[in-house]
């Protein structure tokens, strides 16, 4: 009957994936268990026979030039030369151009002049772009909304409502503090799927008060109103996405 | 859509993986010539979703697109791929000798055929640990597992493994699994 141990650490310990104060418990119980020392033993013939093996199968040449369209020349200088052009690309870049024709029609449809609003979210989008650089996403890390909540005390002179919405498929992610405008907003962070949204808070102030929806560098944006609060959402996800999360937050 | 940078970082960040992408999509698929076809099927689409990519791990990103597309390819072609088991012929014919088979450790064609018989959930945690050498975390992100379930299917799996290189199944019993 193999030991608990077995079961529990011995591949985490194998694979040195545990943190040193386990792997020097396990090590310990190590001394005393001939039963996972056998264990260990074992498995690390068997890895080192799976090394030996050399079962690691290379792309073939073949996949990399379809991939790349050339052969390489100079492999340490560019080992992935200039690109043959997909038949699917070309597609593609008929349609970002229709795109941008459509674009261009619709702006020419609207009124002359950029609106207060579109100010705001431009701002507030270009906060969400920072926050997705690398390590700028959150100040505070953390799934609970009773950690993020207490996390602003002190730091920004309201309590916004920090609120996990996982179980509707919005989980809570973290939150920062940002600045947009000259102004120090709160940022609640939240995934949706592969995606991140943005949550910028602030109080309803005269300058700020603003609501509305609509796009900007391709990223949507929601603003509302709420008990005192102006709320804008920012994301690469749909405007249904970003209308629901808004109901969510509305109906706390 | 990606045109000039955009390209660019593609190639320079996610393409350095495709080794890690047609290995994983070898074992996965059990066959050279499928891996390459569904690799690139794998590439294409990881570029048309390069968009969606954030700064951190490109090899644990684009592996999760590929085994994605190698099961997608696996599901529409079970039905063919249950007629088109490996070729037996190919395959070395070991003795029956015990001795022999207590040496399939050291073995690349027994450790091969043991490992292509795992079940692929098996197959493919075995696969971006000891191929690969991914670690925990990478796992986790590529097979979209909790991090706490990875430990316990790596030992099972190795089980597994070792279990079938120390009785390999009889070739009947094989095509049932």
């Amino acid at each position: 009957m193999p030991c608990e141990q077995t079961e529990n650490q011995l591949h985490g310990y194998l694979d040195g994936e545990l943190d040193p104060v386990s792997a020097a418990n396990f090590e310990k119980h190590l001394e005393s268990c001939p039963d996972c020392k056998q264990t260990l033993a074992a498995e690390e013939a068997l890895h080192q026979s799976i090394q030996k093996a050399n079962l690691y199968e290379r792309a073939p040449e073949s996949l990399r030039k379809s991939l790349l369209g050339k052969p390489q020349q100079s492999p340490a200088v560019r080992p992935f030369p200039a690109p043959r052009v997909f038949a699917w690309q070309w597609l593609a870049a008929a349609a970002v151009f229709l795109l941008a024709v459509l674009v261009g029609w619709q702006q020419l449809q609207k009124p002359r002049g950029v609106s207060e609003a579109q100010l705001m979210a431009a701002s507030l989008v270009d906060a969400h772009l920072r926050s997705l650089q690398p390590g700028h996403l959150t100040d505070v890390e953390s799934t609970d909304q009773h950690t993020v909540k207490p996390w602003f005390d002190g730091r920004i002179d309201f309590a916004p409502p920090v609120h996990d919405f996982a179980a509707d498929g919005f989980p809570l992610l973290g939150g920062r503090l940002d600045v947009a405008d000259g102004r120090t907003v709160a940022a609640l962070v939240y995934a949706r799927r592969k995606h991140i949204i943005n949550v910028f808070v602030e109080k309803s102030l005269s300058e700020n008060y603003w609501k509305g929806a609509g796009e900007s560098q391709g990223y949507h944006w929601l603003a509302w109103q709420q008990s005192g609060f102006t709320l804008c959402a920012v994301s690469d996800v749909s405007p249904a996405d970003l209308a629901q999360l808004q109901q969510l937050i509305q109906a706390q | 859509m990606l045109e000039g940078e955009d390209r660019a970082r593609f190639e320079a960040i996610v393409l350095p993986h495709l080794d890690a992408a047609f290995n994983l999509a070898r074992w996965l698929l059990r066959n050279r010539t499928d891996a390459e076809d569904v690799t690139q099927d794998a590439v294409v689409r990881a570029f048309r979703a390069f968009g969606t990519y954030r700064s951190g791990n490109a090899r644990a990103w684009l592996l999760q697109i590929v085994r994605n597309t190698c099961f997608t390819w696996l599901r529409q072609n079970r039905m063919a791929a249950e007629f088109m088991e490996f070729d037996e012929t190919t395959m070395p014919q070991e003795s029956e000798n015990p001795e022999t088979l207590a040496l399939a450790g050291s073995d690349r064609e027994q450790l091969t055929r043991a490992l292509e018989e795992l079940p692929e959930s098996f197959r493919e945690i075995l696969v971006l640990r000891e191929l690969e050498g991914c670690s925990y975390k990478e796992i986790a992100e590529i097979t979209s597992r909790p991090i706490g379930t990875v430990m316990s299917a790596l030992a099972r799996a190795r089980g597994q493994l070792r279990t079938a290189l120390s009785n390999p199944a009889p070739k009947e019993a094989r095509r049932a699994v």
